[in-house]
């Protein structure tokens, strides 16, 4: 392939959104009341459609006749590029609400950057969804506040999720090296810039939802390697089933 | 509206486009929704670029192919291609289209600063559109389609949606 590089730098971002998508998704008629599912499910919509117009890039940068579908659906799991972050499984509403956090607040700055590529598909697909995410980034850090600042009860939850998830937020400001090489062509987005951002404004919001910011040294990696935890399986055998089992179908 | 961005369509084409239908919103054609950023002839096909309301819009495949059959029924090849930029607004939804949403039950998007209290919860200023009252309560944020807010009127208790102001 002669652009591998942008390639495996549209998969970087492009696969954040498939797998939190797919994780938001598994809460359909699940979620703890009607308007928070149907909010979940939306944002999951919105982070399908983002995905879709990154893959129909790739699709066509790849050039080998393959689909959007084929790249989305039938990869193996080192294949994908996600962080750990968003591959982690739902388990209770605060997880469900700390893990999107997390990444809102990294996604938005990532597309407010990502406007100005040289690249002019990834400019308009981050301008076309700046708007959803920094929707995204207001309902979970709104319900942050609200679990954070609540009871004793939610307050320990919501506590015990961010611990939890804090150690995976590193891995979404190191770049790769066909990230670093697109930066250096004016495509890619220098994310290691953008930590400090980061963390004071996901500090103000840790605050202002009367929680402990976490002092945690040890951060887990990988993700963009290709190297999953052990959620990424069981999560890749929902998302691809249909297509392993009855390859090529459509409806 | 920014004069640049007034989409470039041919004038004998608006009838049939103005057959086409938002599926979700049956009363609003593709043109009151401003979807439609060009509409021209060229050798004997009608090329057409469509833009997402939102980038997930499960309506744009419909409303692709409800031109191409709209283009068909009068014996015409339609071309659709979407394209994201520049970034569709509620500001190209035209005075019509927003009159039209607002007898079909569902509020009209406010302005920029207002969309903003409102969807804070800072201010009541979305009309219930059973009863006009602006004492209602935002229920959520995100409604039955991703360009929606969900309300609630606390006169007549009224539950309806808002679409939300996109810029």
């Amino acid at each position: 392939m002669k652009n591998q590089d942008l390639y495996n730098y549209i998969l970087g971002i492009a696969d954040n959104s498939l797998i939190l998508g797919q994780r938001l998704g598994e809460l359909c008629g699940h979620g703890p009341n009607l308007e928070t599912d149907i909010a979940l499910t939306n944002i999951a919509l919105d982070l399908f459609g983002q995905t879709r117009s990154y893959y129909q890039y790739a699709a066509r940068i790849a050039g080998d006749g393959k689909t959007e579908d084929d790249v989305a659906m039938l990869r193996v799991e080192r294949d994908y590029k996600n962080v750990l972050l968003v591959e982690q499984p739902n388990t209770h509403f605060g997880h469900v609400i700390a893990r999107q956090y997390l990444f809102d607040v990294f996604h938005l700055l990532l597309m407010t950057e990502l406007q100005n590529s040289k690249d002019e598909t990834l400019a308009a697909v981050a301008r076309k969804g700046i708007k959803e995410v920094s929707y995204h980034q207001r309902f979970s850090g709104d319900w942050l506040k609200r679990l954070g600042d609540g009871t004793e009860e939610s307050r320990t939850k919501m506590q015990e999720a961010i611990d939890h998830f804090w150690p995976y937020t590193a891995e979404l400001f190191d770049t790769t090296e066909s990230d670093q090489k697109m930066i250096k062509s004016g495509i890619g987005v220098d994310v290691s810039l953008l930590k400090e951002s980061y963390y004071k404004e996901v500090t103000e919001t840790l605050e202002e939802a009367t929680l402990d910011v976490p002092e945690n040294p040890y951060f887990k990696k990988g993700g963009k390697q290709g190297i999953h935890t052990e959620h990424m399986g069981f999560l890749l055998t929902e998302l691809q089933y249909m297509q392993r089992t009855y390859p090529n179908m459509s409806w | 509206m920014n004069i640049d961005l007034q989409p470039n369509i041919d004038k004998e084409l608006i009838p049939i486009l103005d057959e086409v239908a938002d599926p979700e919103i049956p009363v609003l054609t593709v043109l009151d929704l401003g979807v439609i950023r060009e509409a021209i002839m060229k050798d004997g096909k009608v090329l057409i670029k469509l833009t997402p309301t939102y980038s997930g819009c499960p309506a744009m495949d419909v409303i692709g192919d409800d031109l191409k059959a709209a283009f068909k029924k009068n014996k015409m090849e339609a071309e659709v291609e979407l394209v994201l930029s520049p970034a569709w607004t509620t500001d190209w939804m035209s005075e019509n289209g927003k009159r039209k949403m607002e007898e079909y039950g569902i509020a009209a998007p406010l302005d920029e600063t207002a969309d903003k209290e409102a969807l804070l919860g800072n201010k009541r200023i979305v009309k219930c559109t059973n009863c006009g009252s602006t004492n209602t309560k935002l229920v959520s944020q995100f409604g039955s389609t991703a360009c929606k807010a969900l309300f609630q009127c606390e006169d007549c208790q009224e539950p309806f949606d808002y679409f939300k102001c996109l810029k």
